[in-house]
Parts: C-alpha cells; sequence; structure tokens
C-alpha cells in the first residue's frame, strides 16, 4: 500500500464549500419554525434501587445479615439488565439496549421514550443474552473495561457480588460472587417479570414521564429456591452448577417499590 | 416559512463557519477507507463463521491492527508486545521456547500457539475458552504472566500518539479510541494471517512434485495421522486427550472451560501446517522435536486415562522408516512466503513500530 494514503492532508476548495453548505444549514436550521409535529412519546424511567435488611445498600461501611444470620459487608455490586420488554394489552415493545447496575454510582436509571398507553408488566433479562456473549469486542455498558469480562473463558459476569464475612472461610474473609455462563446448561442469564397490580398500572404520558423505581432486594439472594450460606459458598468464580445454585435466587430479586408520574 | 436574517444569527453563521471549516480540515484527510477481503485458498472450505461480519476489513484497519500487533505499550513495562511471542518468523509462535516470557521474568504456562489461518477456527486458545478472534487479546494483555496491563493504560497511553489518532481515523472515520476499536483492528491483522502456500500446497496446485520420500510421508499421514489433523488446514480443531502425562501447572485442559470431567486433559489439535518452525511442541512445549513427538505417539502415550482419545488407545503403530518419511513430509507444510511475507512485517509500508528485541 502506498503510504501516502494514510498521510495526505487534503485542503482542497471543496472543504471550504462544503463547511459553507453547513453553515448555512445550521443558519437556517435555527430561524426556520419547525412545521412537523413531535412524534408522541412519553419517558420510562426505570430506577434500580439495591437493599439488603430493608435499607439501601451503602459499600464497604455498613454491615448486614443474612437469613442464616451470617454478617456481611458489600464492597462491588453490578449486573447487568437488558432486553428490557414492556406490555400491555395490545402491544409488547422490546427496547433493546444493554445496562450495568453498579451500586457504586448514584444514579442507576435507565430512561426509554415509550408509546402512551397504560401497561401492564415489564420484562427484562438479568444478565447478557448468548448472542451477545459471543458477537466479539463490544462497547457501552458491554465494553471489558467494565470488568465484567472473563478473559480466559469467554462470556460476561453477569451479576457480581463482592464483600467480606466473618463467615468466609476463603482468603481475607472474602466474599466473591462472579456469577456468568451463557452456554446450554449453564446459562444463568434469567428472566425477570413483573407484574404491575391493577391498583396501580403506570401510565405513559405523551412529554410526559412516568418513574419506575425497582427494588433489588439482597435479602433474597441468599434464601429463596436455593440456600446460599457464605460459610459453603464464599468463592463462585466459573460457570457451572454453583453459578446455577445462586442464580436460581435471581428471579425472587426484584420488585416494583414505586411508581409515579412526573407530568 | 419566514427566515430572520439578524445580526446575531450572521454571527452565528461566521462562527460555526470558522468551526466547521476547522474541524474538518483537521489535518488527516477525509474518512477513506479501501476495503481488503480475506483470501479463501483454492479448495479450502469455507470459514465456519464469518468473523468479520460486524469488522469491516479495510487496508486501514489492517495496518492499525499491526501497529498495534508490534506495540510494546500494550504491556505493563512497555517492552512485550503481541510479536514478543507471536514471531513471524517461527510462524507467529515463540521460536525454540517451551514457554514464553512476559513482564517481570514471568513465564506463561503454556506454549503460545502458532498465528495462521484463525478465520477458520472457531474456538480460540489450547482450551478452547475464547470465543471470538476479537475478545482473545484482553486474556495475554490483562494476564499478569504476559502483558500484565489493564485496558485503561493501553488506552491512555495509546490515545497520547498522533500517529494512533489519525490511525484510528482512518480506519474507523474519527479518532475517537476505545477498546471495541483496539480489538475490532488487531483482529483484522490476526484474522487474515493466511499460510497457504507450502510445498505441498504447490504439489496440490501442480505447480511441485513431492520428492518420492515426501510422497511416502504423505501416505503414511493420510491413514495414520489425517483424521484429527485433517487438510488442507491440518486441524480438526477438536479437543482431545493425546497421552501426555498431568503437568507441573496441573492444567487440565478443555475442563476448565466446560466443567466436564469428560474433557479433562483435553487439547485442541493444533495444525501441523509450519510445525518445523512452531518447536518445541504440545501444550506445555514438553516435547523438543518432531521425531520426539512421533515416538510419543508411537511408543509414550499413556494409555490409562480414562479420557485418552479412542483413536490412540492402541498409540499408533508406525516402523522407524515410516517415521522419517512422515517427518519428511511434515517439513513440505512449511510457508516460507508466509513467515517472509512483509505484509505482516513491522516497519514495512512506512510504519513506524516498535523496534525487534532479543530479550529471550
Amino acid at each position: 500500500m502506498n503510504k501516502n494514503i494514510l498521510y495526505q492532508k487534503k485542503r482542497s476548495p471543496l472543504c471550504l464549500i462544503l463547511a459553507c453548505i453547513t453553515g448555512l444549514l445550521f443558519m437556517v436550521s435555527f430561524s426556520v419554525n419547525n412545521k412537523y409535529p413531535p412524534v408522541k412519546t412519553g419517558t420510562l424511567k426505570i430506577i434500580f434501587t439495591n437493599t439488603a435488611n430493608g435499607k439501601p445498600i451503602t459499600l464497604r461501611d455498613s454491615v448486614y445479615h443474612n437469613y442464616f444470620g451470617e454478617t456481611y459487608s458489600i464492597s462491588k455490586l453490578k449486573y447487568y439488565v437488558s432486553n428490557i420488554t414492556i406490555k400491555n394489552k395490545q402491544a409488547s415493545s422490546n427496547m433493546g439496549g444493554y445496562y450495568l447496575i453498579n451500586a457504586a454510582t448514584d444514579d442507576n436509571t435507565i430512561e426509554l421514550p415509550l408509546q402512551p398507553g397504560i401497561y401492564s408488566s415489564l420484562e427484562f433479562l438479568l444478565g447478557v443474552d448468548s448472542l451477545r456473549n459471543c458477537s466479539g469486542a463490544q462497547t457501552g455498558a458491554l465494553d471489558p473495561m467494565n470488568d465484567m469480562f472473563w478473559t480466559w473463558n469467554s462470556g460476561y459476569v453477569m451479576f457480581k457480588l463482592e464483600g467480606n464475612s466473618p463467615a468466609s472461610l476463603a482468603d481475607l474473609k472474602r466474599i466473591e460472587h462472579h456469577l456468568g455462563g451463557y452456554k446450554g446448561t449453564n446459562n444463568v442469564a434469567t428472566k425477570i417479570k413483573i407484574n404491575f397490580s391493577d391498583a396501580a398500572l403506570p401510565e405513559i404520558k405523551t412529554n410526559s414521564t412516568t418513574e419506575i423505581v425497582i427494588e433489588t432486594n439482597l435479602d433474597n439472594y441468599w434464601h429463596g429456591i436455593s440456600d446460599i450460606k457464605i460459610a459453603e459458598i464464599p468463592v463462585c468464580m466459573t460457570t457451572g452448577d454453583l453459578a446455577k445454585k445462586i442464580a436460581a435466587n435471581f428471579q425472587n430479586l426484584f420488585s416494583i417499590k414505586n411508581i409515579r408520574s412526573i407530568p | 416559512m419566514k427566515i430572520k436574517i439578524t445580526i446575531p444569527v450572521m454571527l452565528f453563521f461566521i462562527v460555526s463557519l470558522i468551526i466547521i471549516g476547522a474541524a474538518y480540515d483537521d489535518g488527516y484527510g477525509p474518512y477513506e477507507p479501501h476495503p481488503i477481503s480475506l483470501e479463501i485458498p483454492p479448495g479450502w472450505p469455507k470459514p465456519p463463521t464469518n468473523i468479520f461480519a460486524n469488522n469491516k476489513l479495510t487496508e486501514e484497519g489492517f495496518q492499525l491492527g499491526k501497529k498495534l500487533f508490534y506495540d510494546g505499550r500494550l504491556s505493563k513495562d512497555g517492552e512485550v508486545s503481541c510479536a514478543s511471542c507471536h514471531q513471524q518468523f517461527a510462524a507467529f509462535a515463540t521460536f525454540d521456547h517451551d514457554l514464553s516470557h512476559g513482564v517481570h521474568n514471568s513465564f506463561s504456562t503454556r506454549n503460545a500457539p502458532a498465528l495462521f489461518n484463525l478465520a477458520w477456527m472457531p474456538e480460540l486458545h489450547w482450551d478452547g475458552g475464547i470465543n471470538h478472534i476479537e475478545v482473545q487479546p484482553l486474556f495475554p494483555i490483562t494476564a499478569k504472566n504476559e502483558m500484565g496491563e489493564s485496558l485503561d493504560s493501553v488506552l491512555i497511553k495509546i490515545k497520547k500518539d498522533t500517529v494512533y489518532k489519525r490511525m484510528f481515523k482512518a480506519a474507523f472515520g474519527d479518532a475517537a479510541i476505545n477498546s471495541q476499536r483496539m480489538l475490532k483492528a488487531i483482529a483484522q491483522f490476526t484474522g487474515t494471517l493466511v499460510s497457504a502456500n507450502s510445498k505441498y500446497d504447490k504439489v496440490k496446485r501442480g505447480e511441485a512434485v513431492f520428492t518420492p520420500f515426501e510422497e511416502k510421508g504423505y501416505g503414511v499421514f493420510k491413514e495414520k495421522c489425517a483424521s484429527c489433523h485433517k487438510e488442507p488446514l491440518f486441524t480438526d480443531n477438536s479437543f482431545r486427550n493425546n497421552g501426555l502425562p498431568l503437568n507441573r501447572f496441573f492444567d487440565i485442559g478443555r475442563q476448565r472451560i466446560t466443567q466436564l470431567s469428560s474433557d479433562s486433559l483435553k487439547f485442541k489439535v493444533p495444525s501441523l501446517r509450519n510445525a518445523q518452525l512452531t518447536f518445541p511442541y504440545m501444550h506445555d512445549g514438553s516435547i523438543y522435536s518432531i521425531p520426539q513427538v512421533i515416538e510419543h505417539y508411537r511408543t509414550g502415550i499413556i494409555t490409562s486415562q480414562p479420557t485418552l482419545d479412542s483413536l490412540l488407545r492402541n498409540r499408533i503403530p508406525l516402523t522407524n522408516l515410516e517415521k522419517n518419511e512422515l517427518v519428511y513430509f511434515i517439513y513440505t507444510l512449511t510457508d516460507s512466503s508466509f513467515t517472509k511475507n512483509p505484509r505482516y512485517t513491522p516497519g514495512g509500508n512506512g510504519f513506524v513500530t516498535t523496534p525487534g528485541y532479543d530479550k529471550h
């Protein structure tokens, strides 16, 4: 290849003409009244709040206890939410997108445009679907720089919980749960379905925002379908039966805490 | 519709003209990528999946990938590049090393595999743990005994280099540098390394003839080796236990990926192409020469292992003559036009790259 192809500097008159036209378009777009009405949509905000023992989680400093009376603190809590689908009687819309909920950040809000209407249920995948796990390098929430991708056994960590507990027999009394696996029976990505109660069906109105607050209650992480004692499973960092056992409790982690309309 | 041309609007027009004009003429030139394609040698199967489905191959992407491949800044100490352990003259394996060297005088725990014809390889690494070529570099870059670096630091370092800004723009349309673009560019280089011009290939194309010894070796190969080392890639990309002992790293191979005990001690069948250059052999580099490898299959296989490949239960019976013939046939798989191809060489094409070094 000719080396000039990458290094050439073009300063043709075309640049100037293009710049003039763009400038003119800018000017016109700022001074002409838009004659097309905007598409009718409202905004849905899904806010995740992470709690344990009835309190919002604070990392490191707070001590919680699980169903078995084991005390623990949390240093990291991150999980993926994807394939958000919201349904009403007529239709369901898959909103797409991949989101990383991280207890270390204050704002875990997912904001989506949505057709006006009254909605009856919300579904999402806790984790990343298998296709995205094997489609090569990703960016945004799925960027491997988010430290949620296994480099030695390709695939996303769907749910990551790290902390410490006196009950842990692992080095430094640590808890390290990196739950992943997307292939066949090792798949831990879990479809979460939340039905809204009839009394409080969220309504999306044009040009206004409806907030749905979802509580992620870690109390249900340790007990529900499976019993997860820190003394028995302080560490899980591979795909397989252990990860699946813990992930069985995913389906009870989430509930609606609050729905409100902001005009 | 009414156009109001006021003094503020005029001012805005002039300012935007200056800004846009300056932004457009950024000295990098317009985005004009030159498409390239993966060459599929005649008679070869199509790759099982298109690894470039979401990664449009361009000359600019390839050149960027090559620069990254040869750049020591991808490692913690600035000295270990991909090419440190994947040397072109060794068909992109590490020449004459059982294990490779990482940062801080560390050793890898497996023999660096040769890199060629990767577009035909569905899963990478000896244990097949890597499901897509784009995500493979994440392992060596971050492994403490390989390049020992974090992705954040790599990006900080390469973002400071104006040559990279220019090359990322040429490859992707703007100068933004992120992990996805870096990984896609590296895949454009490694995924288009094709070795298909050995004497064997020339014989198949009618451009050369085997010597009688090589011809006999080819016969022995087809009868005793070809079911795993399947032509024309000389691997079937399966994972098999070939009867080596559990090594000092307690490397259980494929089982670590699948968690299945039936996969214990299984490793990927490597291609025999360029085998003359990729010694030492096996996943841990524990066998030094091709005759010794053949001797392993003839007499050394540990037959008591429950996951031993069914084709090796009786080892591979070979006479001394057949063994020698086989060696000569394997030598015909050496592709010097690949190992000397200037297209894959650093510093070619007028690009500045970190110089090669001999820290081995």
